[in-house]
């Protein structure tokens, strides 16, 4: 191997990584300065003051002790500032853009999974537009892992018990590592995949490669399967909530307080309906921890989802002609929930 | 001073005298001993198999990472490996060396007391150590674990079959030897000061251990607290950490890291005691800003207690509770910061002494720096969530850990080599290993950081292949590491032997250890020490000593 292929700065692939670096470099400069400083006077010092002959005993005097509350406050003021800058850029990327495209990912030892919403399902392998930001729904089958894109400055744990998120938006197109960085057994170190960065064109060429349909109407067959839809009606003679509309909005829960329907919500809402009992509902529906799987779960959210919230997360604005398409293939097999039926 | 100042010069040297190592012969004289020092020495002795137990895993993980490819140990191994070298490196090196080899000796010499306030509690802790060792040698022999030090849940309940149960049990004895020494240290530093020994007094070393002790005894019972909740969940499934019962994976972290982060200061604030003594004596100089150096301590081992959660910005907590515990990271590294600057200023006029101790402690302000402010790298939110979990933060702890902590204690053990055994170590071949120890450590530790920052993450068997040149740079770094080790096991054996007999006070030090003979008595004084005069009162012994060579 030429020295020269092995790189000593990370490639920047995503609108955060910039940010991140700034404040990266900025640190090193900033570190680096006082720490050769107080190294040349430590060494100053040492030579300087070294024992002699004519300096066998220390001289009985002492810097003043202004030098203390120096060296108390500046330091203190400068890490409230780094303080603020890394705050800020964690509250940037914990916030996930409107209209990002939704991806759903389960880590299993020793492979990351992902789903799209149109339906086509990767392993270690995951195919994203450039320039778009894309949020990822991720759940681990059983251990923890964490899902690291190095060349995005991006990682987040994937944990067993619930649903976590993360967003990044590349900016360049090509391939990126994917990395497990949370040690989770043997094959740890293989729990690796690409990231391939599209033009948006490229993108939708790969997308139109085959699919058994979307990822909500996988959900809904799911829905059928289970037999969801003889409680979950479109109408209030279902022993169930009506699910249209509920997702990302308010429920009041029969001891009366209020929660968001977020992912982790309808996910706990499957798995252990018991916990929260909407109001005016009995808790007679049946617990299917153990009994779905997690890319089942995903497929099941992703048709809740779909059948109503505040934001619509499907495709890229710039292509509505396949935002139509997917949408289309959901509605005719609505039979029985019309879209955009409100309680 | 009055009292201590004839001894500074004596001349002699001990030979033939009395002492804590002719007073009894026989190995149950060893093994039944409640002699402070003589229990220092056994730990000694089993601290110093452990660091090469583990060093070897690190030696043997450094060979395989030599290519990209995982070749010469299967993941298994490796993963076996890495994780016993954490365990190994942590609770049976790291967190006992300073307090049980070093406090141990010294603790109760430097207060003028015969020994600790409970001896046979002391001998306890050294067996419970040596129980808690041998079962993590019986898990080694008979297939090891491969958790990670950290046994996090679900891995360590559900998935992993090897050997998690023995392993935390050996953790949780472990730690009962660690409260014992605690507890023994704090009542023996409230009770049993020599007359005239005040508070403000007291040498540096002794308030960190105080501090340290203080860690020790409020946080080592959650890690039991822990690691019983962890055997239990593993051997008969109580669903804490179980998301299937209910459950939260997330909250073992929680509780795992509220000791292991304070157990990070039970490493360094020891270090950082030594390095006060070290630097008062190679610069014959009061430490700069005493009392701020002992209130840092303190608040380093208050502030460490509230921070725990800085290991778990990506681990899914919330994003306020993440900002206080990162606002809390950056004041704790205050403390730390005050210290490195008053070691500093220490050396202004001074009389600085380049002997090894003293290159050993300086090398251990310019690793710790580094440690340290990487740390502020680690702390800031928005850049942590990208070098977590990767070879950054290893980089990180090995510079606070090792390059802090190991550093100290070489320093120490040369620095009281003399009092220890009587004898004087060869200075040349010392220098040479703290030269070499310097220079390995930065070789092998300084390409993590920027592998770190490229992305690699750790516990990684096989890797990309861009990443090969800075891993063969570390290893190469850490062979050179290995043989400044291995240089000091063999040259301090041979000083015991062949060492020049080192006098009371060879390096014209002040503080009570260095007024009694070499090797010390079994009672340590041969009368009471009365003291009246403060810590590292050198201007006092340098007017005796220059009344002296007036003559």
């Amino acid at each position: 191997m030429m020295l020269t292929d092995f790189p000593l700065f990370p490639e920047q692939a995503s609108t955060v990584a910039g940010d991140v670096d700034n404040l990266f470099i900025f640190l090193c400069v900033l570190t680096g300065t006082v720490s050769v400083l107080v190294f040349i006077t430590i060494f100053f010092l040492a030579i300087k003051y070294r024992r002699t002959p004519t300096n066998e005993l220390a001289q009985d005097y002492e810097p003043p002790h202004l030098l203390e509350l120096a060296w108390i406050v500046i330091p203190s003021i400068i890490f409230v500032g780094i303080f603020v800058w890394g705050s800020w850029l964690y509250f940037h990327l914990a916030r996930v853009p409107n209209h990002a495209i939704p991806i759903y990912a389960t880590g299993k030892q020793w492979m990351w999974k992902f789903q799209h919403a149109t339906g086509q399902r990767e392993i270690n392998m995951l195919h994203v537009p450039v320039n778009r930001p894309i949020e990822i729904t991720m759940a681990s089958e059983d251990v923890i892992h964490s899902l690291y894109f190095p060349a995005f400055r991006v990682k987040a744990d994937v944990l067993p018990s619930r649903y976590r998120k993360m967003w990044f938006q590349a900016t360049k197109t090509g391939r990126y590592h994917i990395f497990c960085a949370e040690y989770c057994g043997t094959l740890h170190s293989g729990m690796i995949g690409w990231v391939e960065v599209m033009e948006p064109t490229e993108y939708q060429k790969w997308l139109a490669g085959g699919a058994e349909g979307s990822l909500a109407s996988q959900g809904e067959q799911l829905f059928q399967k289970y037999a969801c839809n003889t409680c979950h009606t479109n109408d209030a003679t279902g022993r169930g909530p009506i699910l249209a509309g509920v997702y990302g909005n308010d429920v009041m829960l029969s001891d009366n307080t209020v929660v968001k329907a977020d992912d982790n919500y309808v996910r706990e809402s499957i798995l252990n309906p018991r916990a929260k009992i909407v109001k005016g509902f009995s808790p007679i529906m049946p617990i299917f921890q153990g009994q779905v799987s997690e890319d089942d779960l995903m497929k099941l959210l992703a048709y809740v989802r779909s059948l109503g919230s505040t934001k619509q997360p499907i495709n890229p604005p710039e292509s509505p002609q396949s935002f139509q398409s997917n949408a289309g293939a959901v509605t005719p097999q609505t039979t029985t929930q019309p879209k955009g039926n409100q309680p | 001073m009055s009292t201590a100042t004839p001894t500074l010069l004596d001349v002699r040297f001990g030979q033939g005298v009395r002492n804590y190592l002719n007073e009894d012969y026989g190995f149950f004289s060893w093994l039944l001993t409640k002699d402070h020092k003589r229990i220092a020495i056994l730990y000694l002795i089993s601290v110093s198999i452990m660091f090469v137990l583990g060093g070897f895993f690190a030696m043997m993980m450094r060979v395989e990472l030599l290519t990209p490819e995982g070749d010469l140990l299967t993941s298994d191994t490796y993963n076996k490996f890495f994780t016993l070298h954490g365990v190994v490196m942590i609770f049976f090196f790291l967190i006992p060396v300073i307090p049980a080899v070093i406090g141990n000796f010294i603790l109760p010499i430097m207060l003028g007391a015969k020994d600790l306030a409970f001896p046979k509690l002391n001998l306890l802790s050294w067996y419970l150590y040596m129980i808690a060792a041998l079962i993590g040698l019986v898990v080694i022999i008979t297939g090891g674990v491969d958790t990670g030090w950290t046994f996090y849940t679900p891995f360590s309940t559900q998935y992993s079959n090897t050997h998690v149960f023995g392993t935390t049990f050996a953790g949780f004895i472990a730690g009962f030897s660690s409260i014992l020494t605690g507890l023994n240290f704090i009542v023996t530093t409230h009770r049993m000061r020599a007359p005239g020994l005040t508070w403000y007094r007291l040498p540096l070393m002794v308030w960190a251990l105080y501090a340290t002790s203080i860690v020790i005894l409020l946080a080592t019972p959650v890690l039991a607290i822990t690691l019983v909740m962890l055997m239990l969940e593993r051997t008969i499934g109580v669903g804490i950490f179980d998301p299937a019962l209910g459950g939260d994976p997330v909250l073992y972290q929680h509780m795992f890291w509220f000791y292991s982060h304070p157990a990070v200061y039970i490493m360094i604030l020891p270090a950082m005691g030594v390095a006060s003594e070290v630097v008062a004596a190679f610069t014959r100089k009061k430490i700069f800003g005493y009392s701020f150096v002992a209130y840092s301590s303190l608040a380093i081992a208050f502030l460490g207690f509230l921070v725990w959660a800085h290991h778990m910005f990506v681990a899914g907590i919330s994003t306020y509770s993440a900002m206080i515990f990162a606002f809390l990271s950056f004041c704790v590294a205050v403390p730390s910061a005050i210290k490195v600057f008053n070691w500093t200023a220490t050396l202004y006029r001074a009389s600085v002494s380049w002997q090894t101790p003293m290159m050993y402690i300086l090398g251990f302000i310019g690793l710790f720096t580094i440690g340290g402010v990487t740390g502020l790298f680690l702390a800031a939110l928005g850049l942590d969530v990208h070098v977590t979990d990767t070879y950054f933060v290893v980089a990180h702890f090995h510079y606070v850990m090792v390059g802090g902590t190991v550093m100290a204690y070489l320093a120490g053990i040369h620095y009281w080599w003399p009092k220890i055994t009587g004898k004087m170590y060869p200075e040349w071949w010392a220098r040479l290993a703290a030269l070499l120890v310097f220079v390995g450590f930065n070789l092998t530790f300084f390409p993590q950081f920027v592998l770190g920052y490229l992305g690699m993450p750790r516990r990684y068997h096989a890797y990309a292949p861009e990443f090969q040149v800075l891993n063969v740079l570390s290893t190469a770094g850490a062979s050179v590491l290995a043989v400044g080790y291995i240089l000091p096991i063999v040259y301090l054996i041979w000083a015991l032997k062949f060492g020049r007999p080192a006098g009371p006070n060879p390096w014209g030090a002040v503080g009570l250890e260095w007024t009694t003979s070499s090797p010390p008595p079994k009672e340590n004084f041969h009368e009471t020490p009365v003291v009246s005069w403060d810590a590292y009162d050198y201007p006092a012994m340098m007017k005796a000593m220059g009344e002296t060579q007036n003559v």
